[in-house]
């Protein structure tokens, strides 16, 4: 596959271009919101919780989540998978939230199967929810996604791998969390998200 | 405390699943003064690329970025997966000059980013306008060898109608930036 760049990248100085960014609200998303088992789809069921901050810890309030995800079988609904895994005509894996004041969001949906991809023998997707963030810049873009801890596919994950340094590659794997368990009902996982600083002088935290 | 920041990790094959909702071809509602934008997104052997999504910003006609307060009026966002041919297609206005970091002023131009399967991160690049005079003196484009700053301006292929293709290796390898 010839689609990365072979040039090295030109460093650009950050401009009121990439210091600005588009912005989203409700009224922008229709669809099962972040609740994505409302239609009851077979599968573990799963609270997935956090905060979205900068890297200056503060919080990046009122922005939207885009998520995507297999169904607990390892499949998604999308033409191009040709996985022989049944589909969930209860489960669409497309999702959405936006954070609140103190960079909060929250998202039920079930525990995605794992999932073959042919990349080489034998090759399996660990676990893993698709999550997309705009934050406040262009700058800031984010598409990243959250893996579940002790999944034992970590290890042989190219994807998850090709990120360096171990420290980073942690951010990755969410925590299990009992304080967001409900009983009788979902198990708890937490992944903060910590979108990249601009190179711009923070502004007062009541001008955001 | 600096915190380390969350890392890339690619949009894979199925990003039309979580990312349609906000997808945007046309931006603007007025079209008097409407362009179009049209490419495709090549790879190394020149074949279109089917399962890309490319996301464009600008200011509007007067320079000026929406602010949260502004969206309604010109939101300067569009987004779109490509075709089956490797082509997206974009309705928009020219956008004003806007300035650089410095007193200097940029010529018009779009911030674009790439995402696809088999790319970790987004490729951040940029479009220019032909016969756009200011070309000439942008800071951006003065940082590019003269021989690939054409890689950033898109062609005229008729009244208010633009093509600008985007070369992701080898042979008239588009320009990417690193923010």
């Amino acid at each position: 596959m010839k689609r990365a760049p072979l040039q090295p990248l030109i460093t650009l100085p950050q401009t009121v271009t990439e210091l600005t960014g588009p912005q989203f609200s409700p009224a922008d998303l229709t669809g099962s919101g972040c609740d994505l088992t409302r239609n009851g789809p077979l599968g573990e069921r799963v609270i997935v919780s956090g905060r979205v901050l900068d890297e200056d810890g503060r919080p990046v309030r009122r922005t939207v989540i885009e998520a995507w995800q297999a169904n607990a079988a390892g499949r998604y609904l999308h033409e191009n998978d040709q996985h022989d895994a049944p589909l969930d005509p209860n489960f669409t894996g497309c999702g959405h939230a936006f954070t609140d004041d103190e960079g909060r969001y929250r998202f039920v949906t079930i525990k995605p199967g794992a999932y073959p991809w042919r990349n080489h023998f034998n090759a399996w997707r660990p676990s893993h929810i698709h999550f997309s963030l705009f934050g406040p810049a262009f700058a800031t873009r984010l598409v990243t996604q959250m893996y579940f801890p002790g999944d034992a596919l970590l290890e042989f994950d190219p994807i998850f791998n090709s990120v360096q340094d171990a420290e980073a590659r942690a951010r990755l794997v969410s925590a299990f969390d009992w304080e967001t368990t409900i009983p009788e009902t979902a198990l708890g996982y937490r992944f903060d998200i910590v979108l990249r600083g601009t190179d711009e002088t923070p502004m007062e935290e009541s001008a955001r | 405390m600096k915190l380390i920041a969350t890392p890339w990790q690619t949009v894979g094959p199925f990003f039309h699943i979580g990312c349609t909702q906000l997808d945007r071809a046309n931006l603007t509602a007025h079209d008097k003064s409407a362009i179009t934008i049209e490419g495709r997104i090549l790879d190394g052997d020149g074949k279109p690329v089917p399962d890309a999504m490319i996301e464009i910003w600008q200011a509007n006609a007067a320079g000026r970025y929406p602010t949260e307060e502004e969206v309604e009026s010109f939101r300067g966002y569009g987004r779109v997966a490509t075709d089956a041919e490797g082509r997206f297609r974009f309705r928009t206005i020219k956008p004003g000059r806007v300035p650089f970091a410095d007193s200097r002023q940029q010529a018009p131009h779009l911030a674009a980013s790439i995402l696809m399967r088999g790319l970790l991160k987004r490729l951040v690049t940029r479009m220019y306008f032909p016969d756009e005079p200011a070309n000439a003196e942008d800071p951006v484009l003065s940082l590019i060898d003269s021989n690939r700053k054409g890689t950033l301006i898109a062609k005229p292929v008729g009244a208010g109608h633009l093509s600008w293709d985007v070369v992701l290796q080898g042979n008239g390898e588009t320009v990417f930036f690193d923010l």
